[in-house]
């Protein structure tokens, strides 16, 4: 395990991370060519004739492929979604890692059962629930029904665990109520954890899939993923705008994925381990 | 000491389970109850019929049997094929990324990058580079003489493509989680093997993989979840086919739900798949603990 990493081991790495890098450079490549180059058999390696004309079509169309509106909705929604994780599963992580009450052991095995409820169990149901509350292809169909999902909580409860008890003693004994403590010791000190979950749920919302699928309808309100997806149909064999669309989609959360990078993995690496 | 009021942790959890009990346990509950309805949102009636939604899954000559078990197979089909890739690549590469070298942690940031990417992007990434004509995957095995594939259009060349996607997609997910678990084997269980005169493979089988055990339940685990949830790849690679082999049962659900109206047929064919899922995950929790005693 000590030895220092031979040749092969670096053709490996460096193989691996071409089979990452390629198709995504494939895409922006065939995002600036023509219609008919991106057809070519055999494909051109280097665009022949490269122009803006499919960024044009996904970013300037108005009515009928609004991507920049779609990418609004979608940084809307995750937004809004994640900020809502963040806030209600802090404060029931705190009281059932930190506080003592009836039903607490209770309240939290049936939370984390949940966990292993496969989502597509909610879909029909959920679906009827946004009918009936008036809201199906509005914002808050994508932004609330995620948030009750278990793992915000149970992610911030493991975390609040490991804070030291003392911390909060000493404010408990100059007479602070819960409320102080939680917002004014406990959150302060829980930075690394509100921003890992805060990333992990803005992610899984930009990329959700099949719920804003079925629950969106009107053209200007589709979130990015659902709205690539109509893209496809729309455009069957202008692979340009497709995979101009694709980049646009993929740029935006690849630039923050540089920035927060640490907090995703590291939020995937304790989902996993402290059970 | 008490350091709070009788109520004070159920103001605290109040918010979440609100939202807990309106969009989990509603809606599982609710499930159940349009599963035992003639449940179509279009019309007035909801008549009560029972286990007949479930009864028809088994009936062959329902209408809803057929496509049902269809999509079954193809979410079986894909599951079985892929897991082993999703359990295996991700063990190889944490392996890998676990030794010390420069440049490690951005390896790592780039092998999980396609993660973030969802499932729309590489979606449609994959549907142009496996095109069978133009699609740049087929020219450049021309170059080595192999003749056209067709990757989206042909069996089991469809399913090859799915889940060789999908392990592009996810491979960097699993390897974190396993990345996570090896840190967590002690450094002197190696050089005790070591001792013993293990060579770098004996280590591997005799103390990397036991220890890593735990993980790999949970990577299992959380990976049939996810194969039986197998949606968008289809839907956008293979849309479905060819035929209808790559249609999974997810697609058939939203399909009878959505398109067709007939949701308690759909919230059937949710739970059934739910039954399935519980029972697979069960029996392989079961065997790998076996195993470890």
């Amino acid at each position: 395990m000590k030895r220092r990493p031979s040749a092969a081991f670096w053709v490996m790495v460096v193989l691996l991370t071409l089979l990452v890098v390629l198709p995504l450079l494939w895409m922006v490549i065939t995002s600036i060519k023509s219609v008919g180059e991106a057809q070519a058999d055999p494909p051109t390696l280097v665009p022949q004739d490269p122009s803006g004309r499919a960024f044009g079509e996904v970013l300037t169309t108005g009515g009928q492929n609004p991507v920049l509106r779609w990418a609004l909705n979608s940084f809307a929604a995750a937004t809004l979604h994640a900020a809502l994780v963040v806030v209600v599963a802090s404060m029931a992580g705190y009281a059932l890692a930190r506080m003592q009450f009836r039903f607490k052991n209770f309240i939290f095995s049936f939370i984390l059962l949940t966990l292993f409820i496969p989502g597509f169990v909610f879909l029909m149901p959920n679906y009827l629930l946004m009918d009936n509350l008036g809201w199906l292809d509005t914002l808050w169909a994508l932004v609330v029904p995620g948030a009750a999902g278990a793992f915000g909580v149970f992610f911030m409860r493991q975390f609040f665990l490991a804070i030291p008890k003392e911390l909060e003693e000493v404010a408990l004994i100059d007479g602070a109520n819960a409320w102080t403590v939680f917002t004014r010791i406990i959150l302060p000190n829980a930075k690394p954890a509100l921003a890992t979950l805060t990333v992990l749920s803005f992610l899984a919302n930009w990329n959700d899939f099949v719920w804003p699928l079925f629950v969106l309808f009107s053209p200007e309100r589709l979130t990015l993923p659902a709205g690539l997806s109509l893209l496809q149909g729309a455009y069957t064999t202008d692979y340009p705008v497709i995979m101009a669309g694709a980049t646009v989609a993929a740029v935006p959360v690849l630039i923050l994925y540089v920035f927060v990078q640490r907090y995703v993995i590291e939020g995937v690496a304790r989902s996993g381990i402290k059970g | 000491m008490r350091a709070h009021g009788r109520a004070t942790p159920y103001l605290f959890l109040a918010p979440y389970l609100l939202l807990f009990l309106l969009f989990v346990i509603g809606p599982a509950v609710f499930g159940l109850w349009m599963s035992l309805h003639d449940w179509d949102f279009q019309l007035p009636g909801k008549p009560f019929v029972g286990l007949q939604n479930y009864k028809d899954l088994f009936d062959p000559l329902s209408a809803t049997a057929e496509p049902f078990w269809h999509g079954m197979r193809a979410t079986g089909i894909f599951t079985v094929a892929s897991v082993p890739f999703l359990v295996a690549v991700p063990l190889g590469l944490a392996v890998l990324l676990n030794r010390k070298f420069p440049g490690r942690t951005f390896f790592r940031a780039v092998y999980f990058a396609p993660y973030v990417l969802g499932v729309a992007v590489i979606g449609l990434m994959f549907r142009y580079i496996l095109d069978t004509t133009f699609g740049i995957l087929n020219a450049f095995l021309g170059v080595f003489g192999i003749s056209e594939i067709g990757w989206t259009t042909e069996q089991p060349w469809a399913f090859v493509a799915l889940v060789a996607v999908t392990v592009w997609w996810t491979a960097g997910f699993n390897a974190i989680i396993y990345l996570a678990g090896l840190q967590d084997i002690p450094g002197e269980q190696y050089e005790a093997a070591e001792l013993d005169g293990a060579n770098a493979w004996q280590q591997f089988r005799h103390v990397t993989l036991p220890g890593l055990r735990p993980v790999t339940v949970f990577i299992v685990v959380i990976t049939l979840l996810a194969s039986a949830n197998m949606f968008g790849q289809a839907l956008l690679i293979t849309q479905g086919g060819p035929g209808d082999t790559t249609t999974t049962a997810l697609m058939v659900i939203t399909d009878t739900g959505f398109s067709q109206f007939r949701m308690g047929q759909a919230a059937a064919m949710s739970y059934l798949l739910a039954i399935c899922l519980a029972i697979v995950a069960l029996v392989t929790f079961r065997l790998m603990k076996e195993r470890e005693s």
